[in-house]
């Protein structure tokens, strides 16, 4: 199921982004028109926002055994406006509109705790360090919205390994920046985002090291220039912009969890008989069309991934553990 | 303000309230749209952000009204207000039954077109048993539905001819509703948003304000009125 046959989706059915985005745009210019007597305000907002075309680079990459046969892929224009990254704001939208200011070079992670070889690394190095794979995963966000999107990267694991960690490592935390430019950093919740994996899961060859998606580098507010993307859990488990990646002993604290320990656990797997308590989890909008007509489609435990992870939880009380 | 400006103003009015729904019919047209990243959220927000406006607008009235007595005319505005937030409020509904809870609306088309009558409903039956549960275990959704529920009240009792039926004290003791409306619709709005998420403020700051402004306007009455039982008993 996993491999790439290579006529999945015919690249004619991918709405190209120029379409949606020009879409998008007429959207702002209508609302411009509609507030007559604030029109000169929204033309400068209108202004502002043609500078989200931060330029994004070409990434080279290998084809991978990863694909969604029987899904289309999200249109780019989509992924790259509906995001949640509240460092820059609680709207959807927020991140499209702050985030593109944050520089992304010189960027470096700080490897550290519990492993041999601590160390500081540049972006460029951590890329480089092995071939980048193109995977399209399943993006299952807690909100009960889905999306199909190529990310490109390499496995977690492969990095993780270099640093050597100790036995005693059994958590890796992940931590997000909190000094990129254009961050609005809410007051009702702590930063530096937090985020953690088991080591196995950390470890597993879903988890993604990813740099880049559609083929580019990623744009800021998908987590430029370094995230992590783990497609059998919810997305806020996929950390953004990372900093720091420690090695731990116990269960790192993360932010979510933290935030609201009944709606957020640490595992966080893609569950359809976990509810949310504001909302159901059996069910999911799948946007990857453009038609507001939304395909609500059946959501599948671990997000589809089963046969590959659910060996990782074994034993364990999902429904308590979830 | 003459008399004879009212219908004017109230036509303008119309218009105005009207905007938010043109705007959204031309988003459809237009495909803009349907390139929204997440269509039906955005008209979720888009019909529950507006029928909360309207009834901030709403509530304004009075209060602003009462600054000056020549400002008295406003009254005439509050009920046709009122019925656009609860029109704005109904599509909010229709968001969630027919865009959010999973019904099949290319299906139920298609099946009128083919002649079967009672596809809509049979769709609809299909996604009943999701809303009853969202209804049963959710609070968010149970305020929102109870704000809808007062807004209903007042719609249908909102004529001339019930309000004389009712008689005046009746009427505008049920009517009081809207406090509870706009209540409720506050706080749905902080129940649905994530922990540690403020947006809501505003929205519950104006209220606030509102709610403020009449117990500020009571208090001063009564103090000029126990100062005016004064000045006639010496």
């Amino acid at each position: 199921m996993l491999l790439r046959t290579g006529k999945e989706i015919a690249s004619s059915e991918i709405t190209p982004k120029e379409t949606v985005r020009a879409f998008q745009m007429s959207r702002r210019s209508l609302l411009a028109g509609v507030g007559a007597v604030g029109a000169a305000a929204f033309a400068g907002r209108a202004f502002a926002e043609t500078k989200h075309a931060a330029p994004l680079t070409k990434l080279t990459t290998v084809a991978s055994a990863y694909t969604v046969p029987d899904r289309a892929i999200t249109p780019e224009a989509k992924a790259q406006s509906y995001n949640n990254f509240y460092e820059f704001g609680e709207e959807k939208d927020d991140p499209e509109k702050n985030a593109w200011k944050m520089q992304t070079r010189p960027w470096t992670v700080k490897v550290e705790g519990l492993v041999a070889k601590p160390q500081t690394v540049d972006i460029d190095t951590i890329m480089k360090y092995r071939p980048i794979e193109q995977r399209v995963y399943r993006f299952r966000c807690v909100e009960a919205w889905s999306m199909v999107i190529p990310w490109d990267g390499y496995p977690l694991a492969e990095f993780l390994k270099a640093m050597e960690p100790l036995p005693s490592a059994k958590y890796v935390q992940f931590l997000t920046t909190t000094s990129g430019k254009g961050m609005t950093l809410p007051s009702g919740i702590e930063f530096p985002y937090s985020e953690g994996l088991r080591m196995d899961e950390a470890m597993h060859p879903l988890t993604l090291l990813t740099f880049g998606s559609y083929g580019e580098t990623l744009a800021n507010q998908q987590g430029a220039p370094i995230r992590v993307i783990v497609p059998w859990k919810y997305g806020f488990k996929s950390a953004k912009s990372i900093v720091k990646i420690r090695f731990v002993a116990k269960e790192p604290h993360t932010t979510w969890n933290d935030m609201a320990p009944d709606e957020y656990g640490f595992y966080s797997n893609v569950n359809p008989a976990v509810d949310h308590p504001r909302w159901s989890q059996a069910h999911e909008r799948l946007l990857n069309s453009n038609s507001i007509f939304p395909k609500v489609v059946p959501t599948q435990p671990f997000n589809g991934y089963g046969s590959e992870v659910a060996g990782l939880y074994a034993g364990m009380d999902l429904r308590k553990n979830f | 303000m003459p008399g004879k400006a009212i219908p004017y103003l109230k036509a303008v009015v119309h218009v105005l309230c009207l905007l938010p729904l043109v705007f959204l019919l031309w988003s459809y047209r237009s495909g803009a749209l349907a390139a929204q990243a997440d269509p039906v959220n955005y008209i979720t927000h888009f019909t529950g952000n507006w029928t909360l406006w309207l009834l901030l607008a709403d509530l304004a009235i009075t209060p602003v009204r009462r600054i000056r007595p020549s400002l008295a005319w406003m009254i005439r505005f509050r009920r046709m207000v009122g019925l656009y937030a609860f029109f704005y409020a109904t599509l909010h509904l229709m968001t969630y039954v027919f865009l959010f809870s999973g019904y099949d609306v290319p299906g139920a088309m298609a099946g009128l077109e083919a002649g079967h009558l009672m596809e809509p409903w049979h769709q609809f039956v299909m996604i009943l048993p999701t809303m009853v549960d969202d209804a049963e275990k959710r609070r968010f959704i149970q305020v929102g539905l109870l704000a809808w529920l007062c807004l209903l009240s007042l719609a249908v009792t909102s004529p001339q001819r019930v309000l004389r039926w009712m008689g005046g004290k009746n009427w505008q003791r049920l009517h009081r509703l809207i406090y509870v409306a706009a209540g409720a619709a506050v706080v749905h709005y902080w129940w649905l948003v994530k922990t540690g998420v403020r947006t809501p403020w505003k929205d519950t700051a104006v209220l606030a304000v509102l709610l403020l402004a009449r117990v500020g306007y009571v208090v001063v009455k009564r103090m000029r009125g126990k100062r005016a039982r004064v000045v006639v008993r010496a």
